[in-house]
């Protein structure tokens, strides 16, 4: 019989591996200094995808509307910097606390069901503030989308460049601070009770457990990052559009965090880069049917690794001499 | 006068048209160790889903302590020292032996909700958690997931767990289901070694273990209270035999169908 250790109680301690992601992530910036506004979007839906995860893998909570958060944040960015407000950081928490104000509205509806119907009840939130942000055109442009954002160079000194390099360490800062920031709530009781919450929720309300409370809890701190990621993507790229509200986009991101692996955290920082970088160079080499690979590479992830990419590498490292499989 | 920890009255439940639970009045006063027993369909799972506010009665009320909780929902009743186990072992599976009962602790401490702090760091309640599964002699398996360890083990567990809510009254359903015979011993020594001032429900089938166990007896028939009475009294009764066993004598059944 297998004796393994308490990973919950365990959770706040740091593994190497982690070093090695983030100063990987950081050289990016010298290793590659011609792609990095691919960098940066990797990185935005990098944000985006962990805080699916936050509901999804730790509270079990489905979302297939999640981009209506990613699309607040981002027409609240824009529209800030449109009139005025060009700091960029209070720009984006402004932007965050706006998604997360939205979650809290949703929250209780969202939060009544469980399984298919909330599956449908996200996707109708996220379909209907398309099509009202679709209607809306003078708060968002419609079709046209935001433009013609304009930012004070970050910290007041840093300009925004054309080759993206500011860009770059505005997103890599903010995935930074908010998957440490996740990273704090998932290892704190908070976090092992929302794990105790996807596991056996009945079984959480007879230990007294507010389950509302603290779903809704987490699915306001969900939609605050959504929001940020979003803040950030209108930023970085100036605009703001319809796109950032689709139902597309929330499928993407549940596809992110399948592929890198859910209830991880490294899932969503796996998961996007996997599938951005799977998507680029597919459609380089077929623009029109690129999804066959990316859809290929799904079904591979759901039959053989349930884990995701990270739980394959996880179990490869596993069998290396002092590796650790979870 | 001991005071009524747990008191329904009057409690009515319809299923469509099935009617349930008859004007069930119950009291479970500190301290007691009542058994409720009943052939299958008698309302027994009906009742304890009443009881903890899984079910909303279509009349009646329920109190604990004294207080009306018949509206409150079951985390409500459940804070205020309401706590049960599960027929069938209802755990974390994923989870660690210790988690699951740190799951518990940390809620009835009131560190569940913190964000700003480890788990690792709530000494406290990691410290009681350990100290509880000591007590049921599950310290070996403090870091075992529960599909590793034995059902019995498991059973074990739900009562940590139950325990861990420093409840006032306890409702054990069904405590030795499922397990075999050489950990059912192991299970009722912990039951006897309870604390004394616990107020006791327990449902059970097996009635080796009601004798052993119980100092009074509910029994339910058709939804509705037969007969309450000292465990050799209400065994006694002609009419208990008729009705729970078809004339057998209940004292020298065990039962071996599994309530619906």
């Amino acid at each position: 019989m297998t004796t393994v250790g308490s990973t919950l109680l365990e959770r706040h301690r740091v593994r190497p591996a982690e070093y090695v992601y983030w100063i990987a992530l950081a050289s990016v910036f010298f290793l590659f200094p011609r792609n990095l506004s691919l960098a940066t979007s990797i990185m935005v839906m990098s944000l985006f995808a962990l805080s699916l995860d936050l509901i999804l893998g730790f509270a079990g909570v489905v979302s297939f509307g999640h981009a209506a958060f990613f699309g607040i944040g981002s027409y609240c960015a824009a529209q800030l910097a449109l009139h005025g407000w060009s700091e960029p950081i209070s720009g984006a928490l402004i932007a965050g606390l706006a998604a997360m104000v939205f979650a809290l509205v949703v929250g209780p509806l969202v939060l009544r069901f469980t399984g298919l119907p909330q599956i449908m009840v996200t996707l109708a939130i996220g379909i209907i503030l398309y099509e009202a942000a679709n209607k809306a055109s003078s708060i968002t442009g419609g079709d046209d989308g935001l433009g013609g954002i304009k930012l004070m160079p970050l910290f007041g000194t840093f300009e925004w460049t054309a080759y993206g390099q500011t860009a770059f360490w505005y997103a890599f800062g903010w995935l930074l601070l908010l998957f440490i920031a996740l990273r704090i709530v998932i290892a704190s009781p908070f976090g092992v009770s929302l794990q105790g919450l996807r596991e056996n929720t009945l079984r959480m309300r007879f230990i007294g457990t507010p389950v509302f409370g603290r779903l809704l809890r987490a699915y306001a701190m969900s939609g605050f990052v959504a929001g940020v990621a979003g803040a950030v993507s209108a930023q970085v790229n100036k605009f703001a559009g319809l796109d950032m509200l689709s139902t597309d986009r929330s499928i993407d991101v549940l596809v992110m965090l399948i592929l890198g692996g859910v209830g991880k955290l490294y899932g969503a920082l796996i998961g996007a880069p996997v599938y951005m970088l799977v998507h680029h160079q597919a459609s380089e080499w077929n623009p029109f049917h690129w999804m066959f690979v990316v859809g290929g590479l799904l079904i591979f992830v759901v039959m053989f690794a349930r884990g995701g990419v990270l739980g394959l590498l996880e179990a490869g490292l596993g069998r290396l001499p002092g590796g650790r499989a979870q | 006068m001991s005071t009524n920890m747990l008191e329904a009255r009057g409690l009515d439940k319809h299923f469509g048209a099935l009617h349930v639970t008859r004007s069930v009045d119950l009291s479970v006063t500190a301290g007691a160790r009542l058994a409720l027993i009943g052939p299958n369909g008698a309302g027994k799972s009906t009742l304890v889903g009443l009881l903890t506010g899984q079910l909303k009665p279509d009349s009646g009320q329920i109190l604990l302590a004294g207080r009306d909780v018949t509206s409150e929902s079951i985390e409500k009743r459940t804070r205020s020292g309401l706590a049960r186990t599960f027929q069938i072992n209802n755990l974390f599976r994923g989870l660690t032996v210790l988690e699951n009962v740190f799951l518990a602790v940390s809620e009835r401490l009131g560190t569940a909700g913190s964000q700003l702090r480890t788990a690792k760091s709530c000494t406290e309640v990691i410290e009681k958690a350990e100290q509880l599964l000591k007590e049921l002699e599950l310290g070996n398996a403090l870091h075992q997931r529960i599909s590793e360890i034995s059902y019995g083990r498991q059973r074990l567990v739900e009562i940590a767990i139950a325990l861990s809510l420093s409840p006032r009254v306890l409702l054990l359903d069904e405590p030795t289901a499922g397990i075999p015979a050489g950990e059912v011993a192991r299970v009722m020594e912990v039951l006897e070694a309870l604390p004394a001032e616990l107020a006791i429900v327990v449902i059970e089938h097996d009635m080796h273990v009601v004798r052993r166990f119980a100092k009074e007896i509910v029994v339910l028939a058709q939804g509705a209270v037969l007969a309450r009475g000292l465990p050799q009294e209400v065994m006694a009764s002609d009419e208990v035999r008729r009705v729970y066993l078809g004339g057998v004598d209940p004292s020298k059944s065990v039962m071996g169908k599994r309530r619906a």
